[in-house]
């Protein structure tokens, strides 16, 4: 489904991808983890097509097809996801109003007529129960005076509704407590099926616990340094990243 | 000549058509005497330093339109807010339409200045109101002053409250290959009264049309004004709005300026507090493409003890369009305990646009609590890829974050089909289709 094949990015002249080679497949979690600043997110970023990053050497490939003209809402339409660290606010367009919009932009890029309304409630109705999502949130604003914990719900029914072939999961663990965090692995799980990939991006080990990978790569200074499975997680979480940092160096 | 002196010259056949021994005709005497010797402000003035009316002072502006269209009511229904039931005062060239208007005078005064003008019935009212709180100073103001004769008379009597909103609509069809509109409103609304009016300009030609419209609002005690501006007027159409508010004690007049349209567009919107504990809101939301202007002047002189003001301007400036805001806030030394804040955010989307911001705060009350704050940015890079990701197109992603950005200003239209309908206008400016009602 996902091929990265000798991926090169950054911003500005600075490298911050160095060759990062990736493929998932249909059916399959991936786990990317790694210190601050190795690049997971630049490579969530890059991977959902964010314009600022220039790719300077390698490719993308998405169902066979290469993603280097491909702006960020054809991705979406295409089927890749990405859930933000930071989802962003937006005062005034409420969850369900914004849910329509995206939800028909893809629809139309597709050829396909809006929505029904009818059937739009009804799939919103049974997104929000996977999410444990109460009714009173779907009118509130997007995000707006949302506790963390609420955002990251959001961007995981915002994923129920949208139901990418790719979602991309960066650091969604961040800035949950125990209980949310349960909630959120849930839903992620319940959406998991053979014809769709997940890729966890993550610093700590704690997610995999409820999101249980096939596959955990070990990204340091934009390059993945280790592949395995997921006691490869567990052994990182033992001895933190330092030894894999020396393993490099050799 | 010039439009200076052929509007002096003017107003000789001007009092051919007016009671000249009606007491108003000596404020008009005395204005436009004040007109002749100051002239149209120019761009030395400060408050003018980045809006001329160069350009339209080189237009031969007829004065006195020979005649008027009907016109039909299908044919501008989409001018009114015609999804709820209003009052109606129209006017078209400047001439009263009855066809299009509907007043009342069951219980309260919803009718025309030429009739509170002309009848003893409203004689002592016009005598302790009219040019009472307008400035005698002001230039364009005198020049108002001087032709005064047409517009909206509302008289809100002690705790009435209108059975519905009031509409103040003004046509200008291009029966004249020019034209200078000067509507002079007077609003008074007693003591525990309240009231909502809507105003709207609407030019329905391609010819060159300039209004120089003044507004008195009289707020007593405890009564509550909802005032909307909307400014979504063609590209030949200039509005120079000139709106003076004398507020009582415990009361609360908002002003919401929604500005879209037009070529050129000043608003000079001056608060006056003549009590304690009064509310004097100013809101806006302008956006602009193509070569637009829009110039935002507002004052607020806090003058008692305990008011508060709040001032919140949104703009978004596209292609080679040109924004002005400028507050000037004046708390007097006996105004303590005064809160004032005001607020102007704008968002560039051109190299080409620009926007003038400048607060100006004399303040000579030491125990007062006053903000300003402006801010000049772009789009938040960040927040249009979130939507891009979201499958959201990148202009209608960029349409979304500016609607976002206006939204506050937005959150406080009481007339929830005005808000609606604002909205829309809001997505035609962005040119965009939601697939929902924003």
């Amino acid at each position: 489904m996902l091929k990265v094949n000798n991926l090169y990015a950054g911003v500005e002249g600075n490298e911050i991808l160095n060759g990062i080679n990736l493929e998932v497949n249909a059916g399959e979690v991936h786990a990317i983890m790694g210190p601050n600043g190795s690049g997971k997110s630049t490579l969530a970023s890059v991977i959902a097509g964010k314009e600022e990053f220039e790719i300077t050497e390698g490719s993308i490939e998405f169902d066979g097809e290469n993603l280097e003209e491909t702006s960020p809402e054809e991705r979406a339409h295409k089927g890749i996801f990405l859930s933000f660290q930071y989802p962003v606010e937006i005062p005034g367009v409420s969850v369900t109003n914004f849910m329509k919009t995206a939800i028909n932009e893809s629809r139309k890029a597709r050829g396909f007529e809006d929505m029904p309304a009818n059937q739009m409630l009804k799939l919103i109705r049974e997104k929000s129960e996977l999410l444990e999502i109460d009714r009173k949130f779907l009118s509130r604003s997007l995000n707006e005076g949302f506790s963390g914990g609420e955002k990251k719900r959001n961007e995981i029914f915002q994923m129920a509704m949208l139901e990418p072939k790719l979602a991309i999961l960066d650091e969604t663990d961040s800035g949950l407590d125990i209980d949310a965090l349960r909630i959120v692995a849930n839903g992620v799980n319940k959406l998991r099926s053979k014809d769709n990939a997940i890729l966890v991006i993550t610093h700590y080990q704690r997610l995999l616990e409820y999101i249980v990978p096939d596959f955990v790569h070990v990204l340091h200074e934009g390059k993945i340094v280790k592949s395995g499975t997921k006691e490869l997680a567990l052994e990182l979480e033992e001895k933190g990243y330092d030894w894999l940092k020396n393993e490099s160096v050799v | 000549m010039d439009l200076k002196d052929k509007l002096v010259s003017s107003f000789l056949a001007f009092e051919n058509n007016v009671d000249v021994d009606h007491p108003v005709h000596d404020i008009r005497s005395e204005a436009i005497k004040n007109f002749e010797l100051k002239g149209f402000p120019d761009k030395k003035q400060e408050a003018w330093k980045y809006t001329s009316l160069n350009a339209l002072k080189k237009i031969d502006f007829s004065i006195f339109p020979k005649h008027i269209d009907a016109l039909e009511y299908k044919d501008v229904k989409r001018y009114f807010l015609h999804e709820i039931d209003t009052y109606k005062i129209v006017f078209i060239d400047g001439v009263y339409s009855s066809f299009l208007s509907e007043t009342t005078h069951d219980g309260v005064d919803i009718c025309l200045m030429s009739a509170a003008l002309s009848k003893p019935m409203y004689k002592q009212i016009i005598d302790v109101y009219f040019n009472k709180v307008a400035s005698k100073e002001e230039s364009l103001t005198t020049l108002n002053t001087a032709f005064s004769k047409e517009g909206a008379y509302i008289y809100i009597p002690k705790n009435k409250i209108p059975k519905k909103p009031i509409e103040i609509l003004h046509f200008a069809t291009g029966n004249e290959a020019t034209l200078l509109l000067q509507p002079r409103n007077l609003i008074i609304a007693e003591e525990n009264a309240e009231l909502q009016i809507i105003e709207r300009h609407q030019s329905l030609t391609s010819n060159e049309i300039l209004t120089n419209s003044v507004t008195e609002i009289f707020a007593a005690k405890n009564a509550i004004v909802d005032y909307y501006k909307v400014q979504n007027d063609l590209k030949n159409a200039s509005l120079i709005d000139n709106t003076y508010i004398s507020q009582k004690g415990n009361s609360t007049v908002k002003v919401h300026t929604f500005s879209f349209g037009g070529k050129l567009t000043r608003n000079n919107l001056n608060y006056y507090q003549n009590g304690e504990y009064i509310d004097s809101t100013m809101k806006g939301v302008t956006i602009l493409g193509e070569k637009q202007h829009v110039d935002h002047h507002t004052l607020v002189h806090h003058r008692e003890p305990n008011c508060e003001s709040h001032q919140d301007y949104k703009g978004i400036y596209g292609e080679k369009s040109v924004g002005v805001f400028n507050g000037k806030i004046i708390v007097d030394k006996i105004a303590q305990k005064t809160n004032a804040f005001q607020q102007n955010n704008n968002i560039l989307i051109s190299d080409k646009a620009t926007i003038n911001t400048k607060p100006q705060l004399e303040i000579f009350a030491d125990d007062v609590k006053c903000s300003h704050g402006c801010t000049i940015g772009q789009l938040d890079e960040e927040a249009l890829f979130y939507l891009q990701t979201r499958g959201i197109p990148k202009k209608e992603a960029a349409a979304l974050l500016m609607y976002a950005f206006a939204n506050n200003v937005l959150e406080s239209v009481r007339i929830p089909e005005l808000k609606m309908r604002i909205n829309k206008l809001i997505a035609n400016k962005l040119g965009v289709q939601l697939g929902f009602d924003l």
